[in-house]
C-alpha cells in the first residue's frame, strides 16, 4: 500500500512538472499585461479576460498561419501515405530482386537526421526557384522512412493468405493496398498520422530556412511575430496565440488516442 | 478437367515439385495428400495462379492457363486460415469477388447508389450473396464481422465466398484443420455434398489421410515433391505402391518387418502362405489385418493391450524380439499379458516391398522373380 502511495505521488509530481509550463501559459494568456508583470505570483488570473486572444488574432494574421499549418501538414501527410503505404506493401508482400537492399536503405535512411540533408535540399530548392512556396515546405517530407518502416512492420504481421485471397477475388495490387492492407493496419496508420502531424505542425526549423514571406509562415514561425515587435515581447497575446496553436494538436491527439485504443481493443477481442 | 503436366517448381536450390503430373476429371474430387513440406500447397498455388511453375504446364478444360491471372482462371480457393477480411462484414466478404468481377468502378463507388442501372446491378449481386449465404446456412450472420464468428462459421463464410462466383475449380487448402473433431466430420460431408451439387472439380489439400480417403474420388499421395501414388482411396489402401505410401495411408500405422539380408521373408511369416521372394524384402502388415486365431501361423507373447471400445489393439512380441501390432474386435476376451497367442493374416493383406527401393513387389511376386 505504501509502495503504491509513493508511486502515485511520484507520478503526480512528474505529471505536474510536465504540465506546469502549459498551465502557466494558459494562465498568462488570460491575464492583462499589468498583472503579468506584477511582483506577486498568482496562478489564477484576477479576472478572466479574452483581450489577449482578440489581440492575437488582430495584431498578426494568426488565422493565416493556422491555415498554412493545415495546408502543409495535410499536404505532407497525404503524400506520406501515398508513398509509404504501397512501398511498405511491396517490401513485405511482393518478391522482387533487391528487396532486402531497398529495405536496408530504408533502415539506413532512418539513421540520417534531417538536418544533415537540410543544406543540399535548400540548395536544390533554390536552384529550382521553389523557395518561398508551399512546395518547398512539403516536398522534402513526402517520403518518410519512418512511415515505410512502421507500415512495413505492420504489414509483415498480416497473413499472406489475405492478400492471396484478394488476388483470387480479382483485386489489383493497388486495390489490395488501399482496400485490404491499409484498413487492417489502422492503429499503425493513426499512430503514424499523429507523429507526422505533430512533428510538422511544430516544426520551426525548415520554415525559417526556406520561407521568408510572412504569408507562408506556419504557426510556430507566426508566433515569433509577437516577439520582435514594438517593445520586446508582447507576452499576453503571445501566450494566447501559443494556446491557440497547440490546441488543435491536443484535441487531435485526444481524439486519435481514443481511436487508437479502439483499434487495439478490436484487435485484442479477436484473439 | 484439370491436367497437371510435368510441373516442376524450385525455390533456389530446393526442388519443391519434381515433374508432377496429375489429371482430375471434370466434377471429380481430387485430394492431394502428404506430410507438410511435400509440395502439395505449392501445387495448389500453381493451379490458382498465385505462383508459376519453372517447367511444365497446367491445363483447365484443355486450355493451357500459364500466364493467366488468378481471376482469369476463374478458380476459387478456401484457405486454411480462411483469409476473411477482418474489416469487412460477412456480406461484403462474400460479395467482394462478385463486385470486382461484375460491377464497374462507378457501380462500386458511392455514385452507384444513385444511377438506376448501377443500383440494379448492385442489388443483383446482393441477392446472389444472400442466396449463397442461405445455401451454406449463414443467412443470419451477414452483418457480422469475421472476428465475431466461430471457426465453423468462418469456414462457411469462406466456402460461400468461393461458391458465389461459380468457379470452374474449387481449391481447398487444408480447410478443415482448424476445426474441432466433431465439426470436421460434419464439414467433410458438407464439402463432398457441395462437390456433388455444383458438379465442379474440387482439389483438396490435406495431411490427414482420413480426410483424403473419406472425401476424395482419387487421391494423389505426395512425398518429397513427387507423386508417390495416384489412385482411388481403395487402391491406396489395398495396393500401396511403396513402403512410404503404405506408412502414410491407414488409420493405424502399418507394421514393417524386414526379412533377412540374404533374401526372403522373415521366418515368423513362413507359415502364412505367401511365396517367399528371393531378394531382400520388407513385409508391411496392417494391425487391422492381423487378428488373434487359435490355429494362427504366427506365434508370440501378448505384451500390451489397448482397449478402444469397438476394437482392441494388441502388441505381440514374437520369438525373435519383433513387435507386431494386431487388432481384435471389442468383445474379444484377451488372455493375461505374457501368455502365448496365435495370430493369423490373409496372404492378400501382406504387402511385400523391396528392401532397398521400397517399391511394392506385386502379388504372385513377379517383382521377386525378376530380382532373382
Amino acid at each position: 500500500m505504501t509502495g503504491r502511495i509513493i508511486l502515485v505521488t511520484a507520478l503526480i509530481l512528474g505529471a505536474f512538472l510536465m504540465l506546469v509550463p502549459f498551465l502557466w501559459m494558459l494562465s498568462l494568456s488570460f491575464k492583462d499585461s499589468a498583472e503579468i508583470f506584477s511582483s506577486t505570483l498568482d496562478f489564477f488570473p484576477a479576472r478572466l479576460s479574452l483581450d489577449n486572444y482578440i489581440t492575437a488574432f488582430t495584431k498578426v494574421d494568426l488565422g493565416r498561419f493556422l491555415l498554412n499549418g493545415v495546408i502543409v501538414c495535410a499536404g505532407i501527410l497525404v503524400f506520406q501515405f501515398l508513398f509509404s503505404v504501397p512501398c511498405a506493401y511491396a517490401l513485405t508482400q511482393r518478391r522482387f530482386r533487391g528487396r532486402q537492399v531497398i529495405f536496408g536503405l530504408v533502415l539506413a535512411g532512418l539513421l540520417v537526421p534531417f538536418h544533415v540533408t537540410a543544406i543540399p535540399l535548400f540548395l536544390a530548392l533554390a536552384k529550382l526557384n521553389l523557395l518561398d512556396t508551399y512546395t518547398a515546405l512539403i516536398v522534402p517530407f513526402v517520403s518518410s522512412m519512418f512511415g515505410i518502416f512502421l507500415f512495413r512492420q505492420a504489414f509483415a504481421a498480416l497473413s499472406p493468405d489475405l492478400f492471396d485471397a484478394a488476388r483470387l477475388d480479382g483485386l489489383s495490387e493497388t486495390a489490395i493496398v488501399w482496400r485490404i492492407a491499409l484498413p487492417l493496419v489502422l492503429p499503425a496508420a493513426t499512430a503514424f498520422g499523429i507523429f507526422s502531424v505533430v512533428a510538422h505542425w511544430n516544426d520551426l526549423f525548415w520554415n525559417l530556412i526556406v520561407t521568408s514571406d510572412p504569408n507562408l509562415a506556419t504557426p510556430p514561425r507566426g508566433i515569433l511575430y509577437f516577439r520582435d515587435r514594438e517593445s520586446g515581447s508582447d507576452i499576453g497575446p503571445l501566450m494566447a496565440a501559443t494556446v491557440i496553436v497547440i490546441a488543435p494538436m491536443i484535441v487531435g491527439f485526444l481524439m486519435a488516442q481514443r481511436r487508437f485504443i479502439q483499434g487495439l481493443a478490436a484487435g485484442g477481442l479477436k484473439g | 478437367m484439370i491436367e497437371i503436366d510435368a510441373v516442376t517448381r524450385c525455390f533456389g536450390e530446393n526442388t519443391v515439385l519434381d515433374n508432377v503430373s496429375l489429371v482430375a476429371e471434370e466434377g471429380s474430387f481430387l485430394a492431394l495428400l502428404g506430410p507438410s513440406g511435400c509440395g502439395k500447397s505449392t501445387l495448389l498455388r500453381l493451379i490458382a495462379g498465385l505462383d508459376d511453375p519453372d517447367a511444365g504446364c497446367v491445363r483447365i478444360k484443355g486450355r493451357d492457363i500459364s500466364g493467366l491471372s488468378a481471376v482469369e482462371r476463374n478458380v476459387a480457393m478456401v484457405f486454411q486460415s480462411y483469409a476473411l477480411y477482418p474489416h469487412l462484414s460477412v456480406a461484403e466478404n462474400i460479395g467482394l469477388p462478385l463486385a470486382m468481377r461484375e460491377l464497374s468502378r462507378i457501380d462500386r463507388s458511392p455514385l452507384g447508389r444513385v444511377f438506376p442501372a448501377s443500383r440494379q446491378r448492385r442489388s443483383d449481386t446482393q441477392a446472389r450473396v444472400k442466396k449463397v449465404a442461405a445455401s451454406v446456412g449463414i443467412s443470419d450472420l451477414l452483418d457480422r464481422k469475421p472476428g465475431a464468428l466461430s471457426g465453423g462459421q468462418k469456414q462457411r463464410v469462406a466456402l460461400a465466398r468461393a461458391l458465389v462466383r461459380d468457379p470452374s475449380v474449387f481449391l481447398l487448402d487444408e480447410p478443415l484443420s482448424n476445426l474441432d473433431a466433431k465439426l470436421r466430420v460434419q464439414m467433410r460431408a458438407e464439402i463432398v455434398a457441395l462437390n456433388r451439387a455444383t458438379g465442379r472439380t474440387f482439389i483438396h489439400v490435406t495431411h490427414d489421410q482420413v480426410e483424403a480417403m473419406s472425401m476424395a474420388d482419387r487421391v494423389a499421395v505426395m512425398l518429397g515433391g513427387r507423386v508417390a501414388q495416384f489412385g482411388t482411396p481403395r487402391e491406396l489402401y489395398e495396393t500401396p505402391s511403396s513402403r512410404d505410401v503404405a506408412a502414410f495411408v491407414g488409420t493405424h500405422p502399418i507394421t514393417f518387418v524386414s526379412g533377412p539380408k540374404s533374401g526372403g521373408l522373415h521366418p515368423i511369416f513362413h507359415g502364412v502362405g505367401v511365396p517367399s521372394p528371393s531378394g531382400p524384402v520388407v513385409i508391411g502388415i496392417r494391425p487391422e489385418h492381423l487378428t488373434p486365431a487359435p490355429q494362427g501361423p504366427i506365434t508370440g507373447r501378448l505384451h500390451n493391450i489397448e482397449y478402444q471400445g469397438a476394437e482392441v489393439l494388441l502388441d505381440v512380441i514374437c520369438d525373435t524380439g519383433i513387435t507386431l501390432r494386431a487388432t481384435a474386435t471389442g468383445d474379444w476376451q484377451p488372455p493375461t499379458p505374457g501368455s502365448e497367442i496365435h495370430l493369423a493374416c490373409a496372404p492378400v493383406h501382406m504387402h511385400v516391398f523391396d528392401a532397398d527401393s521400397g517399391a511394392r513387389l506385386e502379388a504372385g511376386h513377379k517383382g521377386a522373380a525378376s530380382c532373382a
